[in-house]
């Protein structure tokens, strides 16, 4: 199939960026959009000029490392689906697709499609976990966690952390993955000791960041690529009204 | 040179409580003058970091991804094994370590082995602590599945994303330990040297992926957990970016490289669909449990899968091995899936492909339970086949996975280079010469979380608080120096070749001849084709753009030139190991119906190697293995 890429080309943070026009006439379905990518770089380093830069690691849509805005999408037109598991028989001939980084005050782009997303971590370091010092844990069986629980649980620690909700939402909100970690922790009984320091210290350190707040748009859930729903911001936001109104929010301690 | 393992007397259940108590311990208050080297941050590397920095030492650590929570520890799917007999079926600490030394085809250190599945369970408490959400029976407590090699039910499981799920855990627990400023963290920086001085390992120089800046980072001891070599291959079910150089340079400072030639083939990956391939997927082997391996009896039977009647099908795996079935181990059920397709039983595109078939299950169990039990894999499969798997069987075939040689390490996690230790799959020392599923996530845990936390106390006791040079220590100045001169080269060498077509190259001599059947031609013919490829490598090589800033080209150029030696001593040590075990698989050494047929009075030993210098043959140094506990025995699996 025959595809024309109009993709972001930035040689560094300070540079204002630019589309530039690919033609691909050589794809085909069952390659994924970053093997394209690959055909094109090799294309690209043999004329002589750059290639483009994008992040990418384990390609089969766990790490988290790809992403970027595929025609206006984050992750492209396919549900459910990460920007290396996007095959291009998602795509027609003929077509034209725009690909540019993800777009938020919070993600700065480094180069090409690659940004900085290290915000992520500063929230997970703010209070995403559980304070078990390594070897006092109880055995594994002596906290019954029902099925239930430990499957809603599942859901939302399924978030691979790359970002697309952030770059969906119109306000650059990081709710979706801030809410899929305090649920996670927050339907586990480890969870309960820190639940509401952890909801406090991480919407702190969410607004901090320069992320934006949440208006229900959703568009969050609708690219997610893990399928995370928005019913984890309403147990945020529940977790986050009774810390307030019972705690104030104090530093990481050592003990 | 004497290789000295250490490993304790006694007897083997009481080794390692035996030997915590002999080692000594460093005092509270003199931790904080210690500081450690982490490079790499899956569960070994993460979970080390988190737990040094839980006892109070200083911690820097390292990751070439944008965060460490990307280690390609994320992508393992099936599970964890644990010594829990939750399931009392017959499990024990002494059933697990005779599994894997017997999966290990008898090439592992029983002593190291013995220690793994000693601390399997503490290593689930401790996931559990953290808030691992592992899936759970209906009466709230931990549920277990099947495992290859297995004849108990002893794999923890969090869906088909375990990795992922202890990946959280420990990075959970580093994220922590970064907050509270235990642990320095350093994402996008790629280690690309190792320093010696006076023979301890005393830092590492990293490149800035963002910038381009070479610098250097001292400690009192350096920890790699940097993963396998997988990707010598070019085509693997590693990450794209998972890379050697980190162990391949304190191989040329003088590390050990032990066993390089037992590289495990997955037999459950999806199959090459084209010449633009640039990674395998694997599918967990924890499909096997419920599907059914098979290709038409009949050579080039191009009938649809459901059109061939049931008396038409080889169920090859329950053939041979009656008593395993499809949960054979992972080096015999590849071997066996490439031999019905070099017979032309092979199905899908290139007739490189066999049948992973999921409709007894679903008639048996019905489909809810299927979806339930591997529903993301099922997903998963047809994104990227476009094939509907609950239509038509899978089509899988064997890929390259995971790598069981290493770096060489003593019982304490250290290498024969003083104060550098390696931990996971970076090292050599648990799985022989074939890994069993579920155990690479038991082993990078159990180093990380439950071994080196004590040995390095050890160590350090030697090391005199405050000793460490300073980052201006002429080492340090002379490693910088290699390390730009090496980046200078790369960009200046112009060629018209890129990167990704010499490790391609180099990845399909490897394949072809050190593969999954091996023989003392191929691998002569490989070990006169490698360094060819090296040499035009560095003559021939374009690498475009500047060293100042992200350069991706740049990055798998040095990680590539690191393959095209490492390649060549893999094959090398592949030629020396006349005999087959596990995952080696010399086609001169068979038994009559095909299987690894070991020579236990000639090779009963650990093959170290000693790096000798650019052109000159490495030197071989053994290290003896004795079996006091498991006898010696010809694998079977029927």
């Amino acid at each position: 199939m025959k595809l024309t890429l109009k993709i972001w080309r930035q040689e560094s943070p300070t540079d204002r960026g630019r589309l530039v026009s690919y033609d691909m006439p050589d794809a085909a379905e069952d390659m994924s959009f970053l093997e394209l990518l690959d055909i094109l770089n090799q294309r690209l380093i043999k004329k002589g000029e750059r290639p483009v830069a994008f992040d990418h690691d384990c390609r089969e849509g766990i790490c988290g490392s790809c992403g970027f805005m595929i025609s206006g999408v984050a992750h492209g037109p396919q549900k459910l689906t990460t920007t290396c598991q996007l095959f291009m028989r998602q795509f027609k001939d003929g077509d034209t697709i725009v690909a540019e980084p993800f777009r938020s005050r919070a993600f700065p782009v480094i180069k090409d499609l690659v940004v900085d997303r290290s915000a992520l971590d500063k929230i997970v370091q703010a209070g995403g976990f559980i304070s078990a010092r390594t070897g006092s844990g109880p055995d594994g069986n002596a906290i019954p966690i029902s099925k239930k629980n430990a499957d809603l649980s599942m859901d939302a620690a399924a978030c691979i952390g790359c970002g697309a909700c952030v770059a969906a939402c119109p306000n650059g909100s990081a709710m979706l993955f801030t809410a899929a970690k305090i649920s996670h922790l927050g339907l586990l009984p480890q969870g309960q000791p820190e639940r509401k320091q952890r909801a406090l210290r991480m919407v702190t350190k969410m607004q901090e960041l320069g992320f934006g707040a949440c208006s229900n748009h959703g568009e969050c859930e609708a690219v997610c690529p893990k399928g995370i729903s928005i019913d984890f911001i309403a147990r945020l936001n529940r977790d986050y009204m009774v810390a307030s109104a019972l705690e104030t929010m104090e530093p990481v301690k050592k003990v | 040179m004497e290789l000295n393992s250490k490993v304790p007397s006694g007897p083997i259940e009481k080794k390692w409580e035996k030997h915590r108590f002999d080692m000594k311990l460093v005092n509270p208050s003199n931790k904080r003058k210690y500081k450690v080297i982490v490079v790499g941050t899956g569960l070994a590397g993460g979970a080390a970091a988190a737990s040094l920095g839980q006892l109070g030492y200083e911690v820097e650590a390292f990751c070439y991804q944008d965060s460490a929570r990307r280690a390609h520890s994320i992508a393992a799917q099936g599970g964890i094994n644990a010594a829990k007999n939750y399931q009392n079926d017959g499990d024990s600490v002494f059933r697990l370590f005779y599994d894997t030394v017997k999966g290990g085809d008898f090439r592992s250190r029983e002593a190291n082995v013995y220690r793994l599945a000693e601390v399997s369970n503490a290593i689930i408490d401790q996931c559990v602590a953290l808030g691992v959400p592992f899936a759970r029976e209906y009466s709230g407590y931990l549920a277990n599945r099947s495992f290859g090699g297995a004849q108990v039910s002893r794999t923890f499981y969090a869906r088909g994303q375990t990795g992922q799920q202890l990946l959280l855990g420990a990075y959970a627990a580093l994220s922590r330990e970064v907050a509270l400023g235990s642990v320095k963290m350093f994402p996008r920086h790629e280690m690309l040297e190792l320093v010696v001085i006076d023979g301890h390992a005393k830092g590492i120089v990293v490149r800035d992926m963002i910038t381009g800046k070479i610098s250097s980072h001292v400690g009192d001891t350096v920890i790699l957990a940097t993963g396998g070599y997988g990707n010598v291959f070019y085509l693997s079910t590693n990450a794209k970016g998972c890379n050697a150089t980190a162990i391949w340079r304190a191989h040329r400072k003088g590390a050990f490289f032990a066993n390089p030639c037992y590289t495990q083939i997955h037999p459950t990956c999806i199959p090459v669909a084209g010449e633009h391939q640039s990674k395998l997927t694997l599918m967990s082997e924890s499909l096997r449990n419920d599907g059914r391996v098979w290709v038409p009896k009949k050579a080039g039977d191009q009938r649809k899968p459901w059109e061939i009647p049931e008396d038409e099908r080889d169920y090859y795996l329950e053939r041979k091995y009656p008593s395993y079935g499809n949960l054979a181990p992972r080096d015999i059920s590849s071997r066996a899936a490439k031999q019905v397709c070099d017979e032309g039983r092979g199905v899908g595109p290139g007739g490189r492909g066999v049948y992973l078939d999921f409709s007894e299950s679903i008639g048996r169990l019905g489909k809810g339970v299927i979806e339930a039990r591997y529903g993301n894999l099922f997903e998963m499969y047809e994104r990227i086949t476009g094939e509907d798997p609950w239509k038509w069987p899978m089509r899988i075939y064997p890929a390259m996975h995971y790598t069981m040689g290493g770096l060489w390490v003593d019982y304490n996690l250290m290498s024969n280079l003083d104060g550098l230790h390696v931990l996971g799959e970076a090292n050599f020392s648990d799985h022989g010469a074939n890994r069993l599923g579920a155990s690479a996530l038991m082993q990078g845990l159990a180093d990380g979380y439950f071994v080196i936390p004590y040995t390095i106390a050890d160590y350090l006791t030697k090391v005199k608080p405050g000793s460490r040079p300073g980052v201006d220590h002429p080492a340090f100045k002379e490693a910088e120096r290699e390390v730009e001169g090496r980046t200078k080269k790369l960009l200046s060498i112009g060629g018209t070749k890129t990167v990704d077509e010499f490790h391609k190259e180099l990845g399909q001599v490897m394949w072809e001849y050190v593969g999954m059947g091996r023989n003392e031609a191929g691998l002569k013919t490989a070990l006169q084709k490698i360094p060819q490829i090296r040499e035009r490598f560095w003559k021939e090589v374009r690498v475009p753009g500047a060293g100042a800033d992200l350069n991706q080209e740049l990055e798998k150029a040095g990680r590539v030139a690191d393959f095209l030696e490492l390649g060549e001593l893999l094959a090398y040590d592949a030629l020396m190991r006349d005999e087959s075990c596990g995952a080696h698989f010399r086609e001169e050494h068979q038994t009559p119906d095909g299987e690894a047929l070991r020579n236990d009075e000639k090779y009963a030993y650990v093959a170290a190697w000693e790096y000798k210098g650019e052109g000159k043959s490495p030197e071989l140094h053994k290290e003896p293995l004795e079996f006091e506990n498991v006898h010696l025995a010809q694998r079977s699996y029927k």
